[in-house]
């Protein structure tokens, strides 16, 4: 598999009261094309700051960020970026939002939105306007205007975080329904160890700030994965030994 | 124990009117009906000779409609303030929306507005007839400066405060710039627009009658300045004053309206 996403020894700092905070330090991974990748970390340890750098909002310090061997690319709609407070347009309809990223020439735009709607479980709520939606029908939403761009990437920063658990894991079988139908490279970031084992392919920890890669896992289990299994299990103890939590108390 | 139990029952029952709609309209016909009561039976006891009985204001108003005096001197100050207004509005969102969109613009522009923003309209109003005389023109004039302001300060206050996440979204998907301001910017303002054009048109409406009073022959400030001039009818001063205050609760009415529409309703329900 050839390489998507090339980080190579990346810096960020930000100027704070104390002089400069030093928020990534170093970072360098890879993503193989069609992958999905985790990166799990201590909350604030700068991985939004990384994923805004991967996804070109923010230009790092030093090192480079290289996707499909273009260096420094600004964000664009190969690679949409999902947040944990999304960004669906409260003033347009689902279908208007869907179709958002949609070239005014593209032909059927109405058609492309509706079926990416019903891919999502969304069909029936073209019309209506996201304040009459519940939080596990804007991710929905949400997921179903970045497919329909048919992004190459798909760029996840605790895109389920904000929902209860068993939406959360309700959304997470979803996507992974949805992954299976469309091949996208994943590059998602979460605090949720569990999260982060259940949809990847390789899970990466991140050390606390300034923040660095401290340790890579594979997990090489078919989906759908059984979160109780002792395989499951075992990486999880392992993950959770990384960032500094003794399976014990775990 | 029983003078207690009365008042419970009391503030009880005026509770449990004031939970249901219908309750609060009643409970706030009941009040106005109290004030009427009460104006009515101060002016007996005072035997006042000029100020006027409820009745009396009731029969001048009858009077003003009969001779159709007074669809005249709303027509006249409906179409002021709507002219102004239109003009403020048309001026003021471009504008508004220029000064949120572009920093220089802001920084030059808005140390200016904000100077002019605290005088009060009716300090315009020699300027205003030194430069338009006493026609139409000047009472326009003074409405379009007295709800320009506040429309340009909420529509960039509005562009101002769209929310990062979805600048970022409209970057991510790499639509023109037509796309992110027809769609995006523009939406995303409108709630603080349509509080800016409520605020105008209150001030407008405000203005007008003020206006109105300095010069001019018609108009519902005319009207309640001309009242009093010609023979103290006190009573028709107040049936002015009532038109007026009942004339700007329906344009506050109608500009509520536009709050219902399902595009803004994001920004009112939270």
């Amino acid at each position: 598999m050839s390489a998507k996403i090339v980080v190579a020894d990346v810096y960020k700092s930000f100027p704070s009261d104390a002089g400069v905070l030093n928020v990534v330090e170093g970072v360098s991974f890879t993503v193989d094309d069609g992958e999905t990748v985790a990166i799990v970390g201590p909350s604030g340890c700068g991985k939004s700051t990384l994923m805004n750098m991967v996804a070109g909002f923010e230009r790092p310090d030093r090192g480079s960020v290289v996707i499909d061997g273009v260096a420094g690319s600004t964000p664009s709609p190969k690679g949409i970026l999902i947040t944990q407070h999304g960004s669906i347009f409260p003033w347009l309809t689902v279908q208007q939002n869907l179709m958002f990223g949609l070239n005014g020439h593209v032909r059927g735009r109405e058609m492309l939105a509706d079926h990416y709607a019903a891919m999502v479980g969304l069909k029936g709520f073209e019309s209506s306007y996201p304040h009459e939606l519940s939080g596990g029908m804007l991710k929905r939403a949400e997921l179903a205007r970045a497919l329909v761009v048919k992004p190459e990437i798909l760029y996840m920063d605790e895109p389920f975080s904000a929902l209860d658990a068993l939406m959360n894991l309700r959304m997470r079988n979803e996507l992974l329904r949805v992954l299976a139908e469309e091949r996208h490279t994943v590059l998602l970031i979460t605090h949720d160890v569990e999260e982060a084992i259940h949809l990847a392919d390789r899970v990466m920890v991140l050390s606390a700030r300034p923040t660095r890669i401290q340790a890579s896992f594979h997990v090489r289990i078919p989906h759908p994965r059984k979160l109780s299994s002792p395989a499951v299990q075992e990486i999880r103890e392992a993950i959770l030994r990384e960032l500094g939590l003794d399976q014990s108390v775990a | 124990m029983a003078r207690w139990n009365v008042l419970e029952i009391g503030t009880l029952a005026v509770k449990k009117m004031a939970m249901h709609k219908t309750g609060r309209i009643a409970l706030s016909l009941a009040v106005i009906t109290l004030l009427i009561a009460t104006w009515w039976v101060l002016v007996l006891v005072t035997h006042s000779a000029i100020f006027p009985t409820p009745l009396q204001v009731v029969t001048g108003m009858l009077e003003l409609v009969r001779d159709g005096t007074l669809f005249d001197h709303i027509g006249a100050s409906l179409f002021r303030v709507g002219a102004g207004f239109l003009l403020a509005l048309v001026f003021a969102i471009p504008l508004g929306l220029w000064m949120g969109w572009v920093r220089g613009a802001y920084s030059t522009l808005n140390p200016i507005f904000q100077l002019l923003r605290p005088i009060s309209p009716i300090a315009w109003i020699p300027i205003a007839i030194l430069w338009f005389g006493v026609g139409n023109v000047s009472p326009i004039f003074l409405i379009f400066i007295s709800s320009v302001f506040p429309m340009i300060v909420q529509t960039t206050a509005g562009v101002h405060t769209i929310e990062r996440r979805y600048l970022r979204a409209a970057e991510n998907f790499g639509v023109s710039r037509y796309t992110l301001f027809r769609r995006v910017v523009i939406p995303a303002v409108w709630p603080q627009i349509i509080v800016g054009m409520r605020i105008g048109l209150g001030v407008a409406w405000l203005v007008v009658v003020a206006a109105e009073m300095i010069a001019l022959r018609s108009g519902l400030g005319y009207l309640i300045i001309d009242s009093r001039n010609a023979g103290n009818r006190y009573d028709l001063v107040i049936a002015g004053m009532i038109i007026i205050g009942v004339i700007g609760l329906l344009l506050d009415g109608t500009m509520r309206l536009l709050e219902r529409r399902k595009s803004v309703r994001w920004r009112y329900v939270r």
